[in-house]
């Protein structure tokens, strides 16, 4: 059983990496604000989660797994609301979004 | 296992502060910053049990509420201050 966990929670935490690693490519490499604002939503939803479930799964029924739910719900209810905030911020300044990405024949 | 995950995070955190260095306009800079403090929750939850000390918590959970609330203070700022993004020579503006 405690093979079984180990392995599960390396899985989640390789695969929380992975994911948090694609988001950071992403942010680099996007064009506008919007692509790298939609790269790092990645990495703010499905790589925290994992990596916070992996660790959940090593902690077990501790003091340390409650502070850890805690910590997902903190980041995952303050996430959208700073991305709400700064596309909002975007926009209004004058950032336009391309919608086009090259030119029509 | 934990050396995986620390790795990710931290390559992800510098590529956070090269985009930070190079974003065109000041919310390319914001996004950088929030995305690095969110990694930077990640990385103290992963090295809290790495060197196996779980008091780090208690500062993932704070880093993760100032965080929040730094990044809507820059917003705000830029939104409603007096704030150019992208004009170095605008700065010689005569002030209001």
């Amino acid at each position: 059983m405690a093979l079984l966990l180990d392995v599960v929670s390396w899985i989640l935490l390789s695969a929380g990496g992975a994911f948090v690693f694609i988001g950071g490519v992403g942010i680099l490499r996007m064009p506008t604000i919007y692509t790298r604002m939609h790269a790092a939503s990645v990495t703010d939803t499905m790589g925290t989660l994992l990596i916070l479930l992996g660790i959940m799964l090593q902690a077990g029924l501790t003091l340390a797994t409650v502070k850890l739910a805690a910590i997902v719900v903190f980041l995952l209810l303050t996430g959208p609301t700073a991305s709400y905030a700064l596309a909002n911020a975007a926009l209004l300044s004058g950032v336009r979004p391309e919608l086009t990405t090259r030119e029509p024949d | 296992m934990f050396y995986v995950a620390t790795v990710a995070i931290l390559i992800t955190m510098a590529l956070a502060v090269i985009r930070a260095l190079l974003g065109p306009t000041v919310y390319d800079r914001v996004l950088a910053v929030n995305m690095f403090g969110t990694k930077t929750v990640l990385l103290l939850a992963v090295i809290a049990f790495l060197y196996g000390r779980p008091d780090f918590l208690d500062l993932a959970l704070t880093y993760a509420l100032i965080n929040f609330i730094g990044v809507l203070a820059v917003l705000s700022f830029c939104q409603s201050g007096d704030h150019e993004p992208e004009a170095k020579d605008q700065s010689k503006k005569a002030q209001p």
